[in-house]
């Protein structure tokens, strides 16, 4: 194995300080939720850990991932992020292409065997023999499967690899399927969102490289530290939902007020994600500070919800878009009407057998 | 009618030998025991507080400006009454459910349907002609009538028993990951997926409720009126009196 230059390294090739190094390794343990205790820790690991070599391979997907991925925020991200990890293979980010770019794949694989992460941006189409998806000639579920058979740990990226996201949805034509249903048989880390929130992303990666292994993960297999709370749990609007006091339109005086998003459809309360701590963009905004609910777009099949602006959704299995309230209330409505007749006719029922017994009573004297 | 004993053998819908031996000296059996009525009307504010309560948290108030964010809680207060009147339906629940076991015989008949029993079937397709005004004179039930009992069945200790997992399991997204309700009903969370999914089960179960309901307080006002037994005294009382001395 030849030798791989450290992160270090590579950051001081790159014109880096100690000093903003240092900072960069305190500034993560912040964001991987760690005591200051640990930035030696990070540090150290970065100065003598030989960097992790990386698979990035693309299925159905819109990129977004990648897209959020180069815009980590953090100071050294622009530099560092994309050396940190040795990104052997990303089709949409390195120079190669075609044949060249397969023959990378190939070789990082059998140079590193077993010791490579996989990450999954997209996922595999299954219909029609994952025809839907081609990637170098192939399609992109036999990639992934070729992928994954000798890599040390899976990464999931984005909502596509972890549950299925847009092209999942129903009916799901493609038959497309998130990661962990082709592969059964490997460590995978869930990192979902539409896209991921960058720091999240390389949080993740920073914290499997300081400690060589996975991050501790939720029931779905997400990295808890991000993905333990709910948007709603911190979200700064949440007074206002303790409060009662909600947006109850668009532009209205509570909308300028920033009142809570909950009337407006608001999936902060069923999404699990670091959104209202983290943000988004250098810590900048996220959607609910931008006046607009969250759509719960890492939560698994946000897109067979109903509508992002109802809170009680629409319920497509009965045919009819009719939501819990519709349906519930016509029922209510026919069982009611039911017994009023029911009613009636007992007591017409009754008056008739009065009447009867009356007359009966009668012809007996 | 001819001897005393068919009278008493006339008796049916979870009679027992000793409901039988009562019936030939009194004019009323004592049916449900106190721990069952105490729970009935516990239960049925519970559930009143709970469909009100949990309606707004579905669909809430007119948002309202009494005070500054901090010092009002009105959203909060109406899911702690959610949650409260839930803890209290809970713990009733399984009260409900540890009587059936020590209470007397009639306390069971909600949890199981005697399926295999010839004679319950027939007085299902008994009390489906009573109801749908094809038989003149109804039984003399001592407990739920057949038709009661499967709706016992299932809107109450099944769904009673729906609506407190999947109930508990949304208050564990609050409880946070950790917590001891987390723990247990966390996994039903993961396992549905979306916990949008999970409210809206949640609410429809609350329709179900809601239909039992009025299904319920109808039936008992009218078996009341028109039937041979006494129905709505008999859950403050205890006691099943017997309008007539027929069979």
């Amino acid at each position: 194995m030849s030798q791989i230059e450290t992160f270090y390294d590579v950051m001081r090739r790159q014109g880096i300080t100690r000093r903003s190094f240092m900072k960069y390794c305190s500034l993560t343990a912040a964001a991987l939720g760690l005591g200051p205790a640990f930035v030696p820790k990070i540090a150290h690991a970065m100065e003598t850990k030989p960097r992790t070599p990386v698979i990035w391979v693309h299925g159905l997907e819109c990129t977004c991932c990648s897209e959020s991925f180069i815009r980590s925020a953090h100071p050294l991200a622009k530099d560092v992020v994309l050396s940190m990890i040795s990104l052997d293979y990303d089709d949409t980010l390195m120079a190669a292409a075609g044949h060249q770019a397969e023959a990378a794949l190939q070789e990082t694989i059998e140079k590193y065997k077993g010791n490579y992460i996989l990450a999954v941006e997209g996922n595999p189409p299954l219909n029609e023999d994952g025809m839907f998806c081609i990637v170098g000639g192939k399609p992109f579920v036999e990639q992934l499967r070729h992928a994954a058979k000798d890599a040390k740990a899976i990464i999931s990226w984005g909502a596509c690899a972890s549950y299925g996201c847009v092209q999942a949805a129903k009916p799901n034509p493609t038959r497309a399927v998130p990661v962990h249903k082709v592969i059964t048989d490997k460590p995978i880390i869930k990192v979902p969102g539409c896209p991921p929130i960058a720091e999240v992303m390389t949080g993740v990666i920073t914290y499997m490289l300081t400690f060589d292994r996975l991050p501790e993960l939720d029931r779905q297999g997400r990295p808890a530290m991000f993905y333990g709370q709910r948007i709603h749990d911190k979200c700064y609007r949440r007074p206002h939902f303790d409060a009662g006091q909600f947006v109850e339109e668009w532009d209205d005086e509570n909308a300028r007020k920033g009142y809570c998003l909950y009337k407006m459809g608001c999936k902060g309360p069923t999404t699990y994600n670091a959104c209202s701590t983290v943000r988004w963009n250098e810590g900048v905004s996220f959607p609910i500070q931008s006046g607009h609910g969250c759509i719960g777009c890492s939560e698994d099949g946000f897109w067979d919800q109903g509508s992002f602006y109802n809170r009680v959704t629409d319920l497509t299995q009965f045919g009819v878009e009719k939501n819990a309230d519709q349906i519930g209330l016509a029922a209510a409505g026919v069982v009611g009407g039911g017994i009023a007749l029911h009613a009636a006719v007992s007591a017409l029922k009754s008056a008739q057998k009065k009447t009867q017994d009356r007359k009966s009573a009668k012809e007996e004297v | 009618m001819t001897s005393p004993s068919p009278k008493a053998i006339r008796l049916t819908g979870d009679a027992t030998e000793a409901d039988h031996a009562t019936i030939r000296r009194d004019t009323s059996v004592y049916v449900y025991e106190a721990p069952v009525r105490l729970w009935h009307w516990i239960n049925a504010a519970a559930i009143m507080v709970l469909i009100v309560t949990g309606w707004f948290i579905g669909s809430p108030p007119p948002s309202m400006q009494i005070a500054e964010a901090t010092h009002q809680f009105v959203f909060g207060y109406i899911r702690f009454a959610h949650f409260a009147a839930g803890m209290i339906m809970t713990v009733g629940f399984f009260g409900r459910i540890y009587w059936a076991f020590v209470g007397n015989h009639h306390a069971k008949q909600m949890f199981i349907l005697p399926l295999h029993r010839k004679s319950w079937w027939v007085e299902v397709w008994h009390e489906m002609k009573w109801y749908a005004f094809l038989e003149k004179t109804p039984k003399k039930y001592v407990g739920h009538n057949p038709l009661a009992q499967i709706a016992m069945f299932f809107f109450m200790t099944v769904g009673l028993s729906f609506m407190i997992v999947t109930g508990m399991a949304l208050y564990a997204e609050g409880a946070q990951q950790g917590s001891i309700f987390d723990l247990v009903f966390g996994p039903l969370r993961d396992w549905i997926g979306n916990s949008m999914v999970l409210h809206q089960l949640h609410h429809l179960g609350m329709y179900a409720i809601l239909i039992f309901m009025m299904i319920h307080i109808y039936a008992a006002i009218r078996e009341d009126i028109m039937s041979r037994q006494s129905m709505v005294s008999t859950m403050i009382s205890g006691t099943r009196t017997f309008k007539d001395d027929e069979d």
